[in-house]
């Protein structure tokens, strides 16, 4: 058991944050700490910018082979990588969706052609993704996907037509990959595809869905007699599910400590409030302190164990339970925020509806109790595959 | 960075498992609980002699097996689990007092018994409500060739079957540590009826009682104090973690055969919800025993500061206190009636959970020594 990094991984450390500050300079001073979840929909266009200057240094993609252009970095060096990008302020990577979901599925289930088609545009900062997966009847249950994927052998292509929903950047995006059925009679997780399909073509709609903050970052996207290749499948037709459940997995949660520091800065703002408005002195207000103060410390050895964990890539305990607490911690902290506040929480920056940073993180931090999983299924998934309880009756689809 | 466990320590935690597996089940801890001592000798006998975990933290100088806080925590989440009935925390804590003045030729003597398996107990507080310096209530009084001790002592753990105890004292305005023997003149050492009935505690009582100048250890070891009861604080986490861990196993296995509505308990979602929360607490408070007992190690080498030591020890302490107390008394509800009743053992681990929460220091009172390190400096927050 040894908490303290290798004198390599430290030179590793300096060698990024040296690169960062050289980097993240200038021009792109103005969107250092911007971007991140609930404020993705700003500085679009300089974050772009950004993603390529990150590539051009090489620090995209570093977890991937150096055959296709990244480090083959260690999981100690990933840890490394993110937790200097957030202490730097790396704004929120618009390539994050290519890097860590679209480019490890590919190379682990995609042909060469694909990996040659799409794995170069990720690496380079180029070619944007975003996601398709949910849709309004197929939330937590997603295998109730109803997008239809139909293959029209006289053009050679793959026409699909559906609805998903809560698609982040999707106006953004270059593709999005989309799990569809191809077979309509079979049900459930059987009969669907994996498709990667090109987001600027006619048959491919967006519209934002405005929030609770006003903003809007996530979209709907329609999908009528959308077009991509008969070759733009990842694995056979009716085996998606697989490869669907193979992305998530690959979220191994070498970001989740960049994530963490961006929470401790969330933190330290609420300490430095509470310390100037004299909420430090309520007896009630210092034990949620605390608490939130063990509770990100907590989070932070979840994820080493997680990391330091097998080989193997199977869940281990740890990991399951990883999402359930950063996000409930994350909503607290939020209504911390406010409880410190006080009576200024109510209060907006401006009209007509601009939200300082912590009435942001309390009204977004109610969403992360719900996307990716929400509290409820995560509390079904470690009852039953940790803790080995029956699991839910499904009812007829 | 390798936040998980060395193939020797896997080993180690295998051991341990296999080894109360067989040696500490319910009757055992049942057996012990209500008799004199509250010690299983015969268990203690054979821990000492074929598994050595009394020796872990003793230096091999002393004969002992010279290894850090990341074994003894090992050991005692184990030990925690099954509540086995030997009186290793109390002998690891006097070691840790002993590390602090091991160039005294005492220090080293009593070690070295340690390693053999002679029970040592430290007596440092009256708890009124204070379990730090501000509990101490044993005053020694100089005199031409020693010490005069007076007061006494309270939830001495393991102290009234102990063959030598550890007593601290007010000094001069700062703390003396001395050898004090059953035996002496003017001690009274008794057993303390407690509601946990699985984690004996001693009364030391001492009136005028003479000890000589090489029985005193130490004469300014306050702030040696501060840095043991840290290091115990994850002493008893471990032990936290184990009773929090085992009110979960023993709900599971309960909810999955009981039978109500045509279908076992374990199949319904209001109880799968609350065994996952269970689990959550469990498997939090554990990463954080991991990293506090790493804490312990550099700081017994003096590779971290006590603020680092007192800050790891507060938030284990606090998060591992809660959730055993939350795993047991959760554990209660999902054994429904049977979990009121004698019979079962999760009211065993409930009633040790609220004894452990309260041992040096309530979760709530933890928290707040941790707001004054966050809110109160001059410098901001720790890192």
């Amino acid at each position: 058991m040894q908490l303290r990094f290798t004198e390599a991984d430290e030179r590793f450390r300096g060698e990024v944050s040296d690169w960062l500050s050289d980097n993240l300079a200038g021009d792109f001073s103005s969107i250092r700490h911007r971007g991140g979840p609930g404020d993705e929909h700003v500085f679009v266009e300089e974050r772009k910018a950004w993603e390529k200057c990150l590539a051009e240094g090489g620090w995209t993609c570093i977890g991937w082979p150096e055959a296709w252009g990244g480090k083959d970095a260690t999981i100690e060096q990933q840890v490394i990588f993110n937790e200097e990008y957030a202490r730097a302020g790396g704004p929120g990577r618009v390539g994050h969706i290519g890097e860590t979901l679209t480019g490890p599925t590919l190379l682990a289930f995609g042909s060469e052609a694909q990996k040659q088609r799409y794995l170069p545009g990720i690496r380079a900062g180029k070619e944007l993704w975003c996601q398709g997966y949910s849709e309004p009847g197929a939330g937590s249950d997603l295998s109730a996907v109803r997008t239809r994927a139909i293959l029209d052998e006289s053009t050679q292509s793959w026409r699909i037509t559906g609805q998903k929903v809560w698609t982040s950047l999707a106006h953004e995006s270059d593709f999005v990959f989309v799990l569809a059925r191809t077979d309509p009679a079979q049900k459930a997780h059987k009969g669907l595809g994996f498709f990667l399909v090109p987001m600027n073509q006619p048959g491919v709609t967006i519209r934002p869905i405005t929030q609770l903050t006003g903003t809007a970052e996530f979209n709907e996207v329609f999908f009528d007699e959308a077009i991509c290749g008969k070759d733009d499948i990842v694995g056979e037709p009716g085996a998606g599910w697989k490869v669907a459940m193979g992305l998530l997995g690959f979220e191994r949660g070498v970001s989740t400590l960049g994530q963490q520091m961006l929470f401790q800065t969330e933190l330290d703002e609420v300490i430095r409030i509470a310390r100037e408005n004299g909420s430090s002195k309520n007896p009630a207000l210092r034990q949620r302190i605390a608490e939130a103060h063990i509770g990100l410390r907590t989070l932070r050895y979840n994820s080493l164990r997680m990391l330091s964990g097998g080989d193997d890539g199977s869940l281990s305990r740890e990991a399951m339970i990883y999402k359930l607490c950063w996000s409930s911690w994350h909503r607290n902290l939020g209504k911390l925020a406010m409880d410190v506040l006080g009576p200024e929480a109510e209060l907006l920056e401006s009209e007509p509806y601009n939200l300082g940073r912590l009435q942001s993180l309390f009204l977004f931090t109610r969403a992360d109790t719900i996307y990716g999983g929400t509290n409820q299924i995560q509390r079904n998934i470690i009852a039953e595959r940790a803790l080995g309880m029956p699991r839910e009756p499904r009812g007829e689809s | 960075m390798k936040f998980s466990f060395t193939d020797e320590q896997l080993m180690l935690k295998d051991s341990a498992e296999g080894f109360l597996a067989e040696h500490a089940g319910s009757g055992v801890v049942r057996h012990a609980m209500v008799s004199q001592s509250g010690i299983d000798e015969a268990l203690w006998d054979k821990i000492c002699t074929e598994m050595y975990w009394q020796a872990i933290l003793v230096p091999e100088a002393w004969g002992g097996l010279g290894l850090g806080l990341v074994e003894s925590v090992i050991v005692l989440e184990q030990i925690g689990r099954v509540l086995a009935p030997v009186p290793i925390a109390a002998g690891v804590q006097s070691v840790l007092a002993l590390r602090t003045v091991a160039h005294h030729d005492l220090a080293q003597t009593l070690l070295t018994e340690l390693a053999q398996g002679k029970l040592v107990a430290l007596a440092h507080t009256a708890a009124r409500p204070h379990w730090g310096a501000a509990g101490v209530e044993v005053v020694a009084t100089e005199t031409n060739d020693g010490f005069i001790l007076n007061g006494e002592a309270r939830f001495v753990a393991s102290g009234h079957s102990a063959d030598a105890l550890l007593v601290v004292a007010q000094l001069d305005g700062d703390l003396g540590l001395f050898q004090v023997t059953p035996d002496q003149v003017g001690v009274t050492l008794s057993k303390t009826p407690t509601m946990d009935q699985t984690r004996p505690m001693g009364l030391l009582q001492l009136s005028k009682v003479t000890v000589a100048a090489a029985q005193c250890l130490a004469q300014s070891w306050r702030q040696h104090l501060d840095a043991v009861l840290n290091l115990s604080r994850i002493l008893i986490g471990a032990e936290q973690v184990g009773c929090a861990q085992a009110s979960l196993d023993q709900s599971v296995a309960y909810v999955s055969e009981r039978v109500q509505f045509g279908r076992t308990i374990a199949s319904y979602q209001a109880i799968k919800h609350k065994a996952a929360d269970m689990m959550l607490k469990v498997e939090s408070s554990r990463s954080l025993l991991y990293y506090a007992a790493c804490v312990g190690d550099e700081a017994l080498l003096g590779t971290a500061s006590e603020e680092d030591l007192r800050e790891a020890a507060a938030m284990l302490a606090s998060s591992a206190g809660d959730a055993a107390f939350f795993c047991a008394g959760t554990g209660i509800q999902l054994h429904g009636g049977v979990g009121i009743t004698e019979e079962y053992d999760i009211q065993l681990y409930f009633k040790r959970a609220r004894s452990m929460e309260a041992y040096l220091g309530r979760p709530d009172q933890q928290r707040e020594v941790l707001a004054t390190m966050l809110l109160d400096g001059d410098d901001g927050h720790a890192a």
